[in-house]
């Protein structure tokens, strides 16, 4: 036996599933929202960005329109600075049209406990006063602190608080996949 | 870390954190809702003990944008006239229970003394001559974002710099980032002890060729004597940024100064208002980066 417990990583997801998952959220946000029309996708800093831009070219796929798609940062709007041992980083907040009216779909690629969602939805906010905000997440993992549910679910996946998820896409890291690790205790 | 007092306690990584979240914050300045919740509930005092229009409202500025809860300790109405020692001021601010006290003094070492006798979380908005390491870094960002970067980046510092906390942050920052520092001015006004790599001019047209920023600094009459300078009527005719001078640097070249300005002694009116200055870019920029300071000084546990 080693002396420590090595990590464990199993791969949840592959490449063609991540592909078909953002395929058919991209269909039944379509359906939701009866078209296309004041569709604006707002990706969360980092992995949202990358779902969201998907979506959207899966969108643009399925109905020929290009949707807006934005991205926010919410270092600002959470509620544990100061609490955290590594040093914030606020990355860029791009929302290029006026949400005043719009419908917002809301991308990020892990729901957990529902508090970056809680700050999204403050950050959102102050730009304006959409008509409706909905959320689309790739991952649901469970333990939410927050009365916050998902309109969009990629996979639901059930894990203990011992367990992390890790999606990997491939504008940052070499493959599209989705891997759930153990953390070392 | 707990405290900004002094550009040389930071290292270059701190530096460059703190330009690239005062990005972010420049975006949120240009937003219509320019407040966001980051700091919500800290406490910040303002403690000048100094006459500051700009840089306390730049803070006090700064301050609100992140939703913190501040007040102005101003000298002449508290109990300072009255005889209290600096150490029981502080302590009774302490009380109060601030987070964050950003203090301007005359005495050089003020702020460094206060945060090593405080747990709150202390800025240097201005020591007597020796630093105001805001300043730098807002100058900083203003060059980064004007000529892309530091390597190789030729900054002259004009004027009262013996007097100046803002030239001896402004010159640690800047040969930190990597650029190349000269000093001009008068003999009498120049520093006698410079870090290595900094070039002394005496000559102003010397100096300023083929710069890519011109800093002039306000000739500081509240901190000298007599003697300094015969007139300001021959400062500027040797020292004073005009437009045939500003051709000597390169034709892209900034004018920066950090403000208040004294238009006719060291700098020429219409350099001050010309396409290449940036001096009102220089105030905006101030909020943004320390707004990155009061949200990066807040951010990580052992800050508590």
């Amino acid at each position: 036996m080693p002396e420590m417990a090595p990590k464990m990583t199993k791969e949840l997801l592959n490449k063609k599933d991540i592909e078909r998952i953002i395929s058919r959220m991209a269909h039944e946000v379509i359906e939701k929202n009866k078209g296309t029309e004041d569709l604006c996708l707002i990706g969360i800093q980092r992995g949202g960005v990358h779902i969201a831009k998907r979506l959207s070219s899966k969108i643009r796929d399925i109905e020929n329109v290009d949707i807006t798609v934005g991205s926010l940062d919410i270092s600002l709007y959470r509620d544990d600075l100061g609490m955290r041992r590594d040093q914030p980083v606020v990355r860029k907040t791009d929302i290029p049209c006026d949400i005043t009216g719009r419908k917002i779909v809301l991308v990020d690629d892990v729901l957990f406990t529902g508090r970056s969602i809680r700050a999204a939805l403050d950050a959102l906010m102050d730009f304006g006063r959409p008509a409706v905000i909905q959320l689309a997440v790739l991952i649901d993992r469970g333990h939410r602190e927050l009365p916050i549910r998902a309109d969009y679910v990629g996979k639901n996946i059930p894990t203990s608080m011992a367990e992390k998820i890790e999606v990997q896409l491939s504008e940052e890291s070499v493959e599209d996949r989705v891997v759930i690790v153990e953390e070392e205790i | 870390m707990k405290d900004l007092v002094s550009i040389k306690d930071i290292r270059k990584e701190d530096i460059e954190l703190v330009l690239s979240t005062a990005m972010s914050f420049r975006d949120v300045l240009k937003r219509d809702i320019k407040k966001v919740p980051a700091l919500r509930g800290k406490t910040v005092v303002n403690l000048f003990f100094e006459p500051s229009t700009r840089t306390r409202t730049s803070f006090e500025l700064a301050e609100k944008r992140l939703s913190t809860d501040v007040f102005n300790f101003s000298v002449p109405t508290s109990s300072v006239v009255k005889g209290e020692s600096l150490l029981d001021t502080i302590r009774t601010i302490q009380s109060y229970g601030a987070d964050y006290i950003v203090i301007r003094h005359s005495s050089s070492g003020v702020p460094h003394f206060i945060a090593n006798n405080v747990s709150a979380s202390v800025i240097n908005a201005g020591d007597g001559i020796n630093e105001h390491p805001t300043q730098a870094l807002l100058d900083a960002f203003t060059m980064q974002e004007k000529k892309g970067g530091f390597k190789g980046l030729d900054v002259a510092i004009v004027g009262d710099i013996i007097h100046s906390r803002v030239a001896r942050s402004n010159i640690q920052c800047l040969l930190m980032l990597g650029a190349n520092v000269r000093l001009i001015g008068p003999p009498t006004l120049l520093p006698y002890h410079m870090p290595e790599g900094v070039r002394f001019f005496y000559n102003m047209d010397e100096g300023l060729k083929d710069v890519d920023v011109v800093m002039m600094l306000r000739i500081q009459s509240e901190r000298m004597g007599k003697g300094f300078f015969p007139s300001t009527r021959e400062y500027f005719k040797l020292w004073g940024l005009t437009s045939d001078r500003l051709r000597l640097a390169k034709p892209d070249a900034i004018v920066m100064h950090p403000g208040p300005m004294n238009r006719g002694i060291e700098i020429a009116s219409d350099v001050a208002d010309c396409p290449q200055s940036v001096i009102l870019e220089q105030v905006v920029n101030g909020i943004a980066v320390r707004m990155a300071v009061l949200y990066l000084l807040g951010g990580t546990k052992e800050n508590g």
